[in-house]
């Protein structure tokens, strides 16, 4: 699936809004397997939207999208890459939708037709990961902001993802959460990419970093 | 946060199978809405009432609920008995009220009341995701619950934003009174929330197709019969059985 290392490859990416229409122009991306990288740049840089387009959520005007060393064009093809990529949103409230935090949990890999059995073992084991084990009968719209992030992550890691994109993870969390979350990314197998504006965490956790200017990647 | 006084509690009525309350709920709601039998209506009321009495509600908060919902009685009140022909009992302030229109409000009342407490009883002392869960045991379309469940979790949300905004226009000095600032200013707000909750949808609808939504709600668990709903089970056709007799046969009751 991925003979030559490449997990992600972006070939000249054109995207843009109404107000901004040279937000993406030219843009080229890759990532390799393991590969820990990190971007950081001013506010609507086009950072999220560069997610948003390797998830097939956002269709570029220009471009090619290589994932898993297959070029993704319609949603169909996209399918398979949502289930191995695993996306955390900068807002939780948008990606918390289920009555229970089990429930949240089991979203995913019930998708996938996992047997309930396996499932409730990965809802247990994802929720330890990130410091949530007694919450599995609460209610995701009654927790905190940093439980609900955390809740969020393990929803992700609950799909067993080969690869995270995480869009500013440690927002409003707290000094001890976001060692957590460290600690959770400290995996040699993982690859991930991770969007945030707080340089030490980068500095942390991933081994390059980013920038977006003028609608392409910077070292 | 919107809250949920009736679910927290730990009577019979709230470990109760959600199915069980919300078929009983329903059913019981119908016969007593469409009778034309005040004793019937008044049982129903006295049922309610006893169902509340088992499940150690605050009566505080029953209350509150009601004193909403009778405010609309009041008005009727004041108009039906009036309005309704028939022999009149007295007179008030020159007004003729009618021993019909009279039963017919007071019918009214019970019917409204009745309806109102049994599913304060029977329906919120469930939580919503519990309701959720019976619905889709019910087999009612996946899209219907959806809404059903998103209303009650997003309205949280937006309560939340709406606040935000509210606080926002005071930060900025901003004192409604009566002037065209004021409406264009309110018109913002909902114009604002509106949008956002535009917005809001897409970024879900877009989280749950990267967790591999495909248009299906799958359950993880489900819900199991124990003795005590069989029992309620049996006293719940009973009552209903007895109502279905009363209403429908030519029983004076």
């Amino acid at each position: 699936m991925d003979r030559n290392g490449i997990l992600i490859d972006l070939k000249d990416i054109h995207f843009g809004y109404p107000t901004n229409p040279d937000l993406l122009s030219g843009l080229n991306f890759s990532l390799h397997r393991g590969e820990k990288i990190g971007i950081i740049g001013p506010n609507g840089c086009g950072k999220t939207t560069l997610f948003h387009i390797i998830m097939g959520l956002t269709i570029p005007e220009q471009g090619t999208i290589n994932v898993f060393n297959k070029e993704r064009v319609t949603q169909h093809d996209f399918v398979e890459v949502r289930e191995k990529i695993g996306f955390l949103f900068q807002d939780s409230d948008d990606q918390l939708f289920c009555p229970s935090v089990r429930e949240e949990v089991a979203f995913g890999p019930l998708n996938f037709g996992i047997k309930h059995d396996k499932v409730r073992t990965i809802i247990k084991e994802s929720l330890a990961r990130v410091g949530l084990s007694d919450f599995e009968p609460r209610a995701p719209y009654n927790l905190s902001g940093g439980e609900k992030r955390r809740l969020a992550l393990a929803t992700i890691l609950a799909m067993k993802p080969r690869i995270l994109l995480l869009d500013e993870p440690i927002l409003g969390l707290d000094e001890s959460t976001v060692e957590k979350v460290v600690e959770n990314l400290n995996d040699p197998h993982l690859s991930y990419i991770i969007i945030s504006q707080n340089k030490p965490f980068l500095q942390k956790t991933t081994a390059r970093v980013y920038t977006i200017r003028n609608g392409k990647t910077v070292k | 946060m919107i809250e949920e006084p009736f679910a927290r509690g730990n009577s019979v009525l709230h470990k109760l199978d959600p199915r069980v309350k919300i078929l009983f709920a329903i059913l019981l709601s119908i016969i007593i809405a469409i009778t034309h039998k005040l004793p019937l209506a008044t049982t129903g009321l006295g049922i309610a009432v006893i169902l509340i009495l088992i499940a150690q509600l605050s009566m505080k908060h029953i209350i509150h609920r009601l004193l909403i919902a009778n405010i609309f009685i009041l008005l009727l009140w004041a108009i039906l008995p009036f309005s309704i022909p028939g022999t009149t009992p007295f007179t008030i302030f020159g007004l003729t009220p009618s021993n019909e229109g009279i039963l017919y409000t007071l019918l009214v009342t019970m019917k409204c009341n009745a309806i109102i407490l049994l599913n304060i009883v029977l329906i919120s002392t469930s939580s919503i995701f519990d309701l959720v869960h019976a619905l889709r045991h019910f087999k009612i379309p996946d899209k219907l619950i959806h809404i059903f469940f998103f209303l009650f979790r997003y309205a949280n949300v937006m309560i939340a934003e709406y606040a935000t905004l509210q606080k926002t226009l005071k930060v900025r000095g901003f004192c409604p009174n009566t002037s065209m600032h004021t409406y264009r200013t309110y018109g913002s707000v909902i114009g604002t929330l509106m949008v956002r909750g535009h917005d809001r949808s897409e970024q879900i609808h877009k989280a749950m197709v990267c967790r591999g939504f495909k248009g299906k709600y799958w359950l993880l668990d489900h819900f199991h019969f124990t003795p005590r709903d069989i029992t309620a089970v049996v006293i719940f056709t009973f009552v209903l059985i007895v109502f279905g007799v009363l209403q429908w046969t030519a029983m004076a009751f």
